[in-house]
């Protein structure tokens, strides 16, 4: 196998959604959840993809699933393109892939206890047929990601939060993926749970040559767990580059009111912090803004903006923004 | 500046089916004329149990507040008819929630539930009250008003609605306002946004705020002083600035050093606090915190601290260790 070739490529990625016009009418329209999305991630990477309610982030991981089919473009994983197979085809291949959900609580089955949990994806794809040999599995999975064999009997409602996920990515792990997309997995935890999931995860990635997909909002854990990072805005992908360029040395202007918008949480710097509050509101993707899509709020717009849509191109080696003025 | 609340020994209780749980226990905080306080903390700590107390809100038969008091300009809001209670809330004391839709009424006009408040506790016309509801939402800055006022909570987005939500607690000229996570539910420009609206607000019309959050980053830039709870108590308090840069529990340390900053370098690992939040129904003799806490001697097993001051400036403690925590900082500081 080809070592340097990605491990998953998306290439111009487009997913519309039909909306209104049904039974209690409404104007028929299309929402354009993600508008030409490319990019790729490499064997044992980590992308962050970042951007705010509605920017398309986790349609383009559900599309990457197959779990909503893309309207247009090609979703490449081990040189394969999945938006040609079938059902029966893509069955084998969702097995190398696998998702963490950000609330832990609503994606376990409330019935089942953390033992079954575990063991239902070992059942399910015929990875582990004898049931002593999956309890067995189910105990070695608990213990990577530090919950204890007792555990097992447990049910959701009886574990905390932090506990939750864990049990959510031990299910991810069970099936050994090459790819795990995670969509805010840390979002709906306490603070002091977060650090600890985050921490896990990447020991995960080490131990298991893990490729990470991370989708999130929070600009700061994303700098932590990322070696690239996508910024997406009304469904585009606005900026793409490493961790280091993006956070050093932003080029797009939404990027930079992010950045900005993030709370530091120390007094002093913070009285002498310059804020770039973004005026409005992220347009709708029913109706998305001619031009460049972030003009309407953009804080440096030119009449040019209105008028043309920029091109995500390469400004610095390996880093690519779509803003004309960058 | 004078005191404009005074919480003393607040104690609400929640009777679960795992048995007594003590959301608040015995817990003190004030708030002056004007000035902006925080309550910190994680989820099931009891800051947001403390707000609903404050409100008498808090849902009987299950919730109950069994001790304490809670002095407002002077006067216990424990010991006030429910009638005389009804003529603070919304008038006097204005709350903000975390998720605006499920707070507003889906088929009144933002018009109508704005107006209502005012035509009950004012006492002013119909038409002085849609008036004032207009200038109300021009000053949360809603454009358009007029047009605003016919439409419904649906018809607005997550921001508008929480600007709505501000907008309704102005309404009466309260002299405090009550915020539980108000902008934890939003994104993170439209986050800047209503934040940046309500320290403005809060300066502009001399409105004393509570905040409610778990998020440190928040409080940092808009909170005056800052209260930390952990499991029903406070564990320790200061000014924003003082509590920063010289925290002396170690539960504000370990939130403090837990979430990766954009303002530092990069680390190459993260330093959570380890352990899970305790069960309020087995909470032993000794610290709550000791399970999880690096810094635990003998004595916190079996002995409750209580808040002591360190240095001046009101700061304060619930740790035996607080006076050494600087040393013992420094020294963790090298080790890593």
């Amino acid at each position: 196998m080809n070592h340097d070739a990605p491990l998953l490529e998306v290439r111009n990625l487009v997913k519309h959604f039909h909306v209104g016009g049904g039974l209690f009418g409404g104007r028929a329209g299309v929402v354009r959840a993600v508008d030409d999305v490319s990019f790729s991630i490499r064997r044992g990477e980590t992308l962050g993809l970042v951007g705010e309610s509605g920017c398309g982030k986790t349609t383009t991981g559900r599309c990457i699933l197959q779990l909503e089919r893309p309207t247009r473009g090609q979703i490449v994983f081990e040189g394969r393109d999945l938006t040609t197979l079938g059902e029966d085809e893509l069955r084998p291949v969702r097995r190398k892939m696998q998702v963490i959900f950000q609330d832990p609580y609503s994606s376990l089955n409330p019935r089942m206890t953390v033992g079954q949990i575990i063991a239902e994806p070992l059942a399910v794809h015929g990875i582990v047929p004898d049931p002593a040999q999956r309890a067995a599995r189910v105990r070695e999975l608990l213990g990577h990601v530090g919950l204890l064999p007792q555990h097992a009997r447990r049910y959701p409602h009886q574990l905390s939060g932090g506990q939750r996920q864990r049990v959510g990515i031990a299910r991810a792990l069970a099936v050994e993926p090459a790819l795990i997309i995670c969509d805010e997995p840390v979002s709906a935890l306490d603070v002091s749970i977060q650090a600890q999931i985050i921490n896990l995860l990447e020991d995960l990635q080490a131990q298991f040559g893990l490729t990470y997909l991370f989708v999130a909002h929070d600009l700061s854990v994303v700098r932590h767990i990322s070696d690239r990072v996508a910024v997406m805005y009304l469904g585009k992908i606005v900026e793409i580059t490493d961790r280091k360029s993006l956070y050093d040395a932003p080029l797009h202007p939404y990027t930079k009111a992010l950045l900005s918008a993030v709370p530091i949480p120390d007094p002093a710097l913070e009285a002498q912090r310059e804020r770039v509050v973004l005026g409005g509101e992220v347009p709708s993707a029913l109706n998305p803004p001619s031009g460049c899509v972030f003009h309407p709020r953009c804080p440096i717009a030119v009449d040019r903006c209105r008028g043309e849509v920029p091109e995500l191109r390469e400004i610095r080696p390996g880093h690519r923004a779509a803003c004309i003025l960058a | 500046m004078g005191v404009l609340l005074e919480v003393e020994n607040l104690t609400t209780e929640f009777v679960t089916r795992g048995g007594v749980v003590r959301a608040a226990d015995g817990v003190s905080w004030d708030v002056g004329e004007g000035e902006t306080v925080a309550l910190v903390g994680e989820s099931g700590c009891g800051k947001s149990v403390s707000a609903l107390s404050i409100m008498r809100l808090v849902a009987p038969p299950a919730g109950r507040i069994v001790g304490g008091r809670v002095l407002f300009k002077g006067r216990d809001l424990l010991a006030l008819s429910d009638e005389a209670m009804r003529q603070i809330r919304g008038r006097e004391i204005a709350m903000i929630f975390q998720e605006p839709m499920t707070s507003l009424n889906p088929v009144l006009s933002i018009g109508r539930q704005l107006t209502e408040g005012l035509e009950i506790h004012l006492g002013i016309t119909p038409r002085e009250a849609r008036q004032r509801a207009g200038e109300l939402l021009a000053m949360v800055g809603i454009p358009d008003s007029e047009r605003r006022l016919g439409q419904y909570p649906h018809q607005f987005s997550g921001g508008m609605r929480q600007r709505m939500m501000i907008a309704m607690a102005l309404a009466c000229n309260p002299s405090l306002i009550l915020a539980d996570e108000p902008t934890t539910a939003l994104d993170v420009t439209i986050q800047a946004q209503i934040l940046e609206l309500m320290k403005d607000l809060s300066r502009r019309l001399a409105v004393a705020m509570l905040i409610i959050t778990h998020n440190l980053g928040v409080v940092a830039r808009y909170a005056d002083r800052v209260n930390v709870m952990y499991a029903g108590r406070i564990v320790e308090r200061g000014t924003a600035r003082e509590l920063y840069a010289n925290p002396r529990h170690p539960y504000t340390l370990g939130l403090l050093r837990s979430v990766p900053r954009l303002d530092e370098p990069r680390r190459a690992r993260l330093d959570p606090i380890e352990g899970q939040p305790p069960d309020l129904t087995r909470l032993g003799a000794g610290c709550a915190f000791a399970p999880r806490c690096a810094f635990q001697v003998a004595r916190c097993a079996v002995e409750r601290p209580r808040l002591v001051p360190i240095g001046g400036g009101g700061h304060v403690s619930a740790c035996w260790e607080a006076a050494n925590l600087d040393r013992a900082v420094a020294r963790s500081g090298a080790a890593t």
